[in-house]
């Protein structure tokens, strides 16, 4: 048990810098060009932890304090996250134990928000124009995507009748497919919000050198070294939770129920690599086939999440 | 312990607020020092009372045995009956944390007063507002509540215009205006409750409820929403909270967000179930619509505010609308005969009401540090501040976190406890229910969205970032007292939040008690909520939550810590891409949030006045000067109140044709009314 | 003149000679790169391109670096945003006067451990602008410059050969 609880741990922050280096693979690929190697993302990490760091004289101890603290929370919502397994049907009766509580998906829709707040709160800090800017356009987005993604995720916990993500994969895996229908809507409202929250196209561009399209690459403008590294770790570990939500809670077959039988977990492993490969190359199609929106076409597309996630809700409860 | 279940204790504490308010009047006259032993004498004893209360409350909750007394009146129809059960021992618990709290905080922060105005009077009115405030959840009889009212409503009135500012002044004047209204409409209900029940004891109401007519039940929830609505701050007839909330001194807009706007809640909570149970569900519906506009509605207008109190007072509303959204849930849920899930839903709005007492009275107190730090209320005139007030601006974020909803503190416990109470609703048969609990969770889910944003921004452009306005003189922390209320009521939002479980518990088993024909017995006693706990324990261990967080957090990063403590640090300056840094290169508190405003200008209606001044007002070339005015419609002036007024106007108008000014009109008009009195008294 | 007789003495000559490098072709130049990119730099290496009063020139063909046929980025080269999260500066440009502040600036918002590149010709010593009241006539005269790379503008494949040889030297200094 302990062991499984060490696993899910570590799995998405070893995970995750893999999983944006594939996605700059891909778009390499789409432009043409060969493209830095899929671990580079580590190669990244690894020399901005050797780097000294250059502090604004006007940070205060939040600067200093909220990027562990960001990347702390990202961790921790990472061990909530069904992966390979979903825990409940594997040691029954462990409920209680610590790490379910953080399954329950308002937890986690509320730890994410933490996140994007001390996000913003740094994007302030130093008292430059763009980190405000972007903290402001970063806090429009968030508030207006947040309702998509609860929605969606409601969709699936309603039909599944937990509000647990590790119970919502068990449930729904045993339910006919006639009920699962509401949740591919959902999942296009999900994945909307999939794209806002982690600050790729068309919400925002990832890659940008130009500070005034920049949303979460302009509060994190003033970082440096190991502070830095812990901010795109944290952003890195966030994209993974969300491919992972993705996969499993709209898609769960293939996710193990029990956590002893290697052959399964072999099994579920491969099929969540599956999973997962299929919705990184998808943003990697989008982010290379579409243009970033105006910042006030946005909402519009946030809304649409949200009244998708809307339709889903009724179609699920109606029937 | 005993003498705490006594009335005794309620002279006690009702004595120590008068022998306050009494108290510092005398010593204003007697000591000649500026009011200084006087402000402190009357703190100190609003202290003591609620402290008093406090303990009175937790016995009567531990033992759960209820005071219940009645002194006979010497006014008519008054009678002074007193009722201390579970209920008002929990609402008892929020006025008197809320009032250490400020008690506290007033010793330092009158400081500010010292010369100018009166503190003699201050102190009086004070420690009767704080007597009112404790004492109205125990009224049990409807003149008395009454009367308690007013007193609260007079009191609040002279301390928003104790300052004697022009706005305070004005402000002053609408608050006295919509209380008023708003205490006409009670008592329009209440007397309606006579009229149907024979009795202004609201002991009778609670039995003879089963007997009234559901037209007469109906009217009198109507004219209780109305009434108590206009002091919770519901939409539309919120207009007056904006402006008194911030006029008044800050220890006292603390109590008046805080707790005098959950007085009318906890009425509202006692009409619907207490007195009258059995209200139809669509009345829960009605106020979850209600709830959902305030919310939807208060966070914008916060968002859009530049003026720190104001602010935090349109907050006020929107938190009343999620209150008001848990209070429908309950009410529909027992409309429809789902007695559990509505105890849940009713747990969440109570749960809501003490939590967002605290984090609202510690983010006014934070306010008001800042604002006698700086001298302006305004937030683009701030900026850079932690580094003055370290403190202040850290209790200031605990208060943004709680209210933000974050986990694990106690905003975050009561909105999620709310949120399944409509998850729940939405699995209804009927389509009507299922479409308002969709509309009012969309509408929760956009609140704490935006209320992330309202507090990164009040937050955000106040403590961090340069100076954005030219100082002539630094800010200065807050005294050492001020602190101390704000560190105790930040430590609350963490206890509040991380016992989660164990609240939850203890509400239902509170709630459990009212309406029961033997109202005096609690039914989960004290003893008994440490086992009931067990029953809850899956429904939010925010300890395990928090724990977990900071272990991460401390393992995470003390690896970090320990693997790059070899790496220096250089102190510099921001990076701003080789141009120089002014107070107005960085994003103000307006800017941040315009870009919502534009999405939400349907709503906002924001307005510009642009005005500008020609070095040649003939040439029209060069510009000299050009301001800006950038403000929001106010469609409830324009809207309701307006056109109210004008017709109010049309009527007293053709009212005062009758006075004439001709004696012998009077004298005719007399003459007339002589004659049909005794035209009818022949006849009947 | 002592001063600048001083001056030449003291300013290191790293300027690459256009000699058996150019001979090579794009990925054989890249395969010598990354492994050198993953030793000094632990394969990742950023670049902030700062232009200080250029022609443009040399940033079209900065750029051109990271299109489809070049593809820097495959080697663990890339340009990033802030000079807080760069390695290395490339100053293209002699520095107008304008752009001096900018230019120290950046230089000192960017972390240890630093390197100062100064590319094309007008950055090393002013190129043909070279005496006019409107320019610093070097990257040096404002901050410390690491290394040159000539050229009006250099030609992607001579800046690509260019940094390897830097990295080269690099590697031979911190070898001794």
């Amino acid at each position: 048990m302990i062991f499984f609880f060490l696993l899910q741990l570590v799995a998405i922050p070893v995970l995750s810098p893999l999983a944006v280096g594939i996605i700059r693979k891909i778009k390499a690929h789409m432009q043409g060009r060969v493209g830095a190697s899929v671990l580079q993302p580590y190669y990244d990490l690894w020399k901005l932890f050797h780097k000294d760091e250059v502090i604004s004289e006007d940070a205060t101890w939040i600067f200093r304090f909220a990027p562990y603290l960001i990347f702390a929370v990202s961790v921790a919502v990472g061990i909530a996250v069904p992966m390979v397994t979903a825990v409940p049907a594997a040691f029954p009766g462990i409920e209680r134990l610590s790490f379910l509580a953080l399954s329950d998906f308002l937890v986690v829709i509320y730890l994410f928000a933490l996140m994007t707040f001390f996000l913003a709160l740094l994007g302030i800090e130093t008292g430059s124009g763009f980190g405000g800017f972007g903290a402001a356009r970063e806090m429009m987005v968030a508030a207006l995507a947040e309702g998509g993604l609860l929605f969606s995720l409601l969709v699936a916990s309603v039909i599944a009748q937990s509000g647990n993500l590790m119970g919502i994969v068990v449930n729904l895996q045993m339910m006919p497919l006639e009920t699962l229908f509401p949740l591919l809507i959902a999942f296009v409202g999900f994945a909307i919000a999939l794209l806002a929250e982690n600050s790729r196209f068309p919400v925002d561009n990832p890659a940008t050198h130009l500070e005034l399209t920049m949303i979460h690459e302009a509060m994190i403008l003033e970082h440096s070294g190991k502070r830095l590294a812990l901010l795109e770790w944290a952003a890195a570990n966030k994209l993974l939770i969300f491919i992972a939500l993705g996969a499993n809670i709209f898609f769960p077959w293939g996710v193990a129920l029990q956590a002893d039988a290697l052959p399964g977990l072999a099994l579920a492993l491969v099929v969540f690599a599956a999973k997962a490969a299929v919705l990184l190359a998808g943003i990697a199609v989008i982010e290379s086939t579409m243009a970033k929106f105006r910042i006030f076409r946005v909402p519009d597309l946030l809304f649409t999440s949200l009244v998708l996630g809307i339709i889903a809700l009724s179609i699920s409860i109606t029937f | 312990m005993e003498f705490f279940l006594t009335p005794a204790s309620l002279f006690l504490f009702g004595g120590l607020f008068l022998f306050g308010a009494f108290g510092a009047l005398l010593l204003s006259r007697l000591v000649p020092d500026g009011g200084k032993i006087a402000g402190t004498f009357a703190h100190v004893l609003g202290f003591l009372g609620s402290l008093a209360a406090l303990t009175t409350a937790f016995a009567v909750l531990v033992s759960g045995q209820a005071i219940a007394f009645s002194l006979p009146g010497t006014l008519p129809f008054v009678e002074f009956a007193f009722r201390f059960d579970a209920l008002a021992a929990y609402f008892v618990i929020l006025v008197s944390l809320v009032g250490m709290a400020a008690s506290i905080y007033g010793i330092g922060y009158q400081k500010h007063f010292f010369g100018g105005h009166s503190l003699g009077w201050f102190g009086f009115l004070y420690n009767i507002f704080l007597l009112s405030l404790v004492f109205i959840p125990l009224a049990n009889q409807a003149f008395f509540f009454l009367f308690l009212w007013e007193i609260m409503s007079l009191s609040s009135y002279f301390l928003v215009v104790f300052e004697r500012k022009e706005e305070s002044v004005q402000a002053g004047f609408l608050y006295f205006l919509m209380t008023h209204l708003g205490t006409a409409f009670v008592m329009l209900a209440l007397l309606l409750a006579y009229g149907a029940t024979g009795s202004f004891a609201f002991d009778d109401w609670r039995v003879a409820s089963a007997n009234i007519t559901p037209l007469l039940q109906s009217l009198i929830f109507l004219f209780a929403l109305i009434g108590f609505g206009t002091k919770a701050g519901i939409i539309p007839l919120h207009i007056w909270l904006p402006e008194a909330h911030p006029a008044a001194p800050s220890h006292v807009s603390a109590l008046m967000s805080g707790v005098m706007v959950k007085t009318a809640l906890f009425m509202l909570v006692r009409f619907f179930f207490d007195f009258f149970p059995g209200a139809r569900m669509e009345w829960g519906l009605a106020f979850m619509l209600l709830g959902s506009l305030s919310a939807l509605l208060g966070i914008l207008y916060a968002l859009a505010e530049r003026d720190i109190k104001r602010l935090l007072a349109y907050s006020t509303v929107e938190n009343v609308g999620i209150m008001l959204m848990g209070f429908g849930a309950a009410l529909v849920f027992f409309g429809l005969g789902a007695e559990s899930f509505a105890l849940f839903a009713l747990a969440a709005m109570l749960y809501h009401m003490l939590n967002h007492a605290i984090f609202k009275s510690l983010l006014f107190l934070g306010a008001g540090a800042v604002v006698e730090a700086t001298g302006t209320r305004n937030l683009n005139a701030y900026g850079g501040l932690l580094k003055f007030l370290p403190l202040s601006g850290f209790f200031f974020l605990i208060g943004s976190l709680a209210i933000s909803a974050f986990p694990p503190l106690n905003g975050f416990a009561s909105e999620w406890l709310t949120f399944q109470s409509l998850f729940v609703g939405i699995a209804s048969p009927s389509l009507l229910v299922k479409a308002t609990f969709i509309i009012t969770i969309v509408s929760l889910v956009m609140t704490s969205g935006l209320a992330a944003a309202t507090f990164v921004k009040a937050f955000g452009t106040s403590f961090l970032g340069r100076a954005r306005t030219v100082r002539t003189e630094l800010p200065h922390e807050a005294d050492q007292l001020m602190l101390l209320a704000m560190g105790f009521l930040a430590l609350l939002t963490l206890v509040l939040g991380v016992g989660a479980t164990f609240m939850i518990a203890a509400l239902i088993g509170m709630i459990a008690s009212i309406g029961l024909t033997d109202p005096l017995s609690l039914r989960f006693p004290f003893s008994e909520f440490i086992a009931a706990r067990e029953q809850f324990a899956n429904v939010l261990p925010l300890e395990t939550i928090g724990m977990l967080l900071l272990v991460i957090f401390a393992v995470a990063g003390g690896a970090v810590y320990f693997a790059t403590r070899k790496r220096g640090i250089v102190y510099g300056r921001t990076w701003d891409c080789g141009t120089p840094l002014s107070p107005r290169t960085q994003i103000s508190s307006t800017g941040f949030s315009r870009s919502l405003v534009t999405i939400f200008q349907g709503i906002l209606r924001p307005t510009r006045q642009t005005s500008i001044e020609y070095q040649d007002g003939k040439m029209r070339y060069f510009i000299k000067y050009q301001g800006i005015k950038m403000g929001l419609g106010d469609p409830y002036r324009s809207g309701i109140y307006g056109p109210a007024h004008n017709v109010l106007l049309f009527f007293a108008r053709q009212a005062r044709r009758i006075q004439s000014g001709n004696v012998n009109a009077y004298a005719l008009y007399m003459f007339v009314t002589l004659i049909l009195l005794l035209v009818w008294t022949l006849y009947s | 003149m002592y001063r600048l007789l001083r001056k030449i003495a003291v300013t290191p000559k790293v300027v690459i000679p256009e000699s058996e490098l150019m001979t090579l072709q794009i990925p054989e130049l890249g395969a010598e790169l990354s492994p050198l990119v993953k030793k000094l730099f632990k394969g990742s290496l950023a670049i902030r391109e700062v232009a200080a009063g250029s022609s443009n020139a040399e940033e079209q063909e900065l750029t051109a670096l990271t299109n489809a046929y070049y593809d820097i980025e495959r080697f663990g080269v890339r340009f990033v945003a802030s000079p807080r999260h760069a390695d290395m500066l490339f100053v293209t440009g002699p520095v107008s006067r304008n752009m001096a502040e900018g230019l120290k600036r950046t230089y000192e918002a960017t972390p240890a451990p630093k390197l100062v590149v100064a590319v094309g010709d007008g950055a090393i010593d002013g190129g043909v602008y070279r005496g006019s009241y409107a320019i610093h006539d070097s990257v040096s005269e404002v901050i410390p410059v690491d290394f040159s790379i000539p050229g009006d503008p250099p030609a992607p494949k001579v800046v690509m050969a260019a940094l390897l040889q830097i990295l080269r030297d690099i590697d031979n200094q911190t070898e001794k």
